[in-house]
């Protein structure tokens, strides 16, 4: 049963990466690092802050979920457990599958816990916190999904941070669009649930067709 | 039936002599076409009641923007061709289309960008398709950076090709996604480029326009594919006798 095999390729990703625990709080620092440049560059007065919060808030996010996916595939691809994986006869889908979900639990749940915070100190009001929890949920396990892709495609190209970007901020943009948004309204305390909803619908396109994706291109970068 | 026209366009050295056989009868029409359009376009058609002049633009920048996501569905499923059947001409023909592509893209851009200096009172305003236009553009720089980015020719065909795939997907949901931002912050526009009825002065120009550029994207394609094929097979025996070296 090929859920064994994802489920046991979940499992061991968390625990290597729990063995490097410094790696997994980059992002996080990155994000915090992030959204704290906009006070010191724009004002601190809260007033404006928070008219800015919700773009400061998934800008900080998505550049923090690309800067993690460099994390993704690399350490697999250097000591050949990608090719195992490929060789295994289980299904490369859904052993991707299981890497980005794994990646989601490492740095997606982390960001989504720690986005609040950040808010609130852009002014936010305590009342937008369970809507910000969940639109940057949503949002970001279609970051990992995207992003999966995009770190594929670049396995063995070296630097490919430049190029790594450039390939996966067109398509996230969608992403970017209906979280601002849905923070926004959260921020104003207005009902979410449309741009919510297409969140969702994102989340779920890429969770549908992502893995696939990222299996094509790992397949071919072992070629 | 029989496929053998289909498993000929296979062969690297059958479509190089088809693309030359082929081009000037894409290049000619082409360039009576858009000679004719910029004629009709340009001096014939009336100019607009709201726009004035500025509406002759339209003429450059409506067939541009057209070719920009023809030119992407082109590169997207010709890497699919490839892809799937494992055809080589295939992905010399996606790897051909997207400098094209990205060049139509410049090119709709920077009228865009004309048009709106006399219409918006200035260069660049978010507007939803000027905005999905620069995406789309940093999807042709993303996938040009990719094949430069991998040395070998066939990683780079294939891999280019899926993220062309993962783009088509995606660019019709970019488009509405940018089309629904823009709508929160500004009304509908009033000046619409897409009026449902146009006076036929103005649409015969614009349709001899759009034709003759996509015939131009023939004609610059066939040539693209001969150079691409070229140096693609350069160490291939036939190379030599076509080139008589």
């Amino acid at each position: 049963m090929s859920l064994d095999a994802a489920w046991l390729a979940l499992l061991r990703d968390l625990q290597l990466a729990f063995r490097k625990r410094g790696q997994l709080v980059q992002p996080l620092a990155f994000f915090a690092m992030v959204t704290m440049l906009f006070p010191l560059a724009i004002s601190p007065e809260l007033s404006r802050l928070r008219s800015i919060a919700p773009g400061v808030l998934w800008v900080a996010a998505l550049l923090a979920s690309l800067l993690a996916l460099e994390f993704l595939f690399r350490d697999d691809a250097y000591d050949g457990t990608l090719e195992q994986y490929a060789l295994s006869g289980r299904s490369l889908t859904g052993l991707m599958f299981a890497k980005t979900v794994a990646h989601w639990l490492l740095t997606g749940l982390p960001l989504t816990l720690m986005a609040p915070l950040a808010a609130l100190s852009l002014g936010a009001p305590a009342a937008s916190i369970p809507g910000i929890l969940a639109a940057v949920a949503a949002g970001t396990v279609a970051l990992s999904l995207i992003g999966s892709i995009g770190a594929a495609l670049t396995l063995g190209i070296k630097r490919s941070g430049a190029l790594l970007s450039l390939l996966i901020l067109p398509l996230s943009l969608p992403v970017l669009i209906f979280g601002a948004r849905a923070t926004q309204l959260a921020i104003n305390g207005s009902p979410l649930l449309p741009p919510l909803e297409l969140l969702a619908a994102l989340a779920v396109l890429a969770v549908t067709l992502a893995p696939l994706a990222a299996a094509a291109a790992v397949r071919i970068s072992l070629e | 039936m029989t496929w053998t026209w289909f498993h000929r366009l296979g062969s690297p050295p059958y479509v190089y002599a088809l693309a030359a056989r082929l081009t000037p009868w894409f290049a000619w029409p082409a360039a009576l076409l858009i000679l004719g359009g910029l004629w009709g376009g340009l001096v014939l058609a009336p100019p607009d009641y709201q726009q004035g002049e500025g509406v002759r633009i339209l003429y450059v920048h409506a067939p541009s923007a057209w070719m920009s996501l023809m030119v992407y569905t082109s590169m997207a499923i010709a890497g699919a061709v490839g892809l799937i059947w494992r055809i080589k001409v295939a992905h010399a023909v996606a790897a051909s289309c997207a400098p094209i592509g990205a060049s139509f893209t410049v090119a709709a851009l920077v009228t865009g960008a004309l048009w709106g200096k006399p219409m918006w009172g200035t260069y660049w305003e978010w507007d939803p398709r000027l905005t999905s236009e620069l995406i789309l553009l940093f999807l042709y720089l993303g996938y040009m950076g990719l094949r430069t980015g991998i040395e070998d020719t066939q990683r780079a065909d294939r891999a280019s090709a899926v993220l062309a795939v993962v783009g088509l997907v995606n660019v019709p949901i970019i488009h509405y996604s940018v089309t629904w931002w823009n709508s929160l912050h500004q009304a509908p526009s009033v000046m619409r480029l897409a009026k449902p009825s146009m006076a036929p002065s103005m649409l015969i120009p614009l349709l001899m326009m759009l034709l003759g550029f996509t015939l131009l994207f023939g004609a610059l394609l066939l040539v693209r594919l001969r150079g691409e094929i070229l140096s693609r097979e350069r160490a291939a025996s036939w190379i030599r006798e076509v080139v008589g070296a």
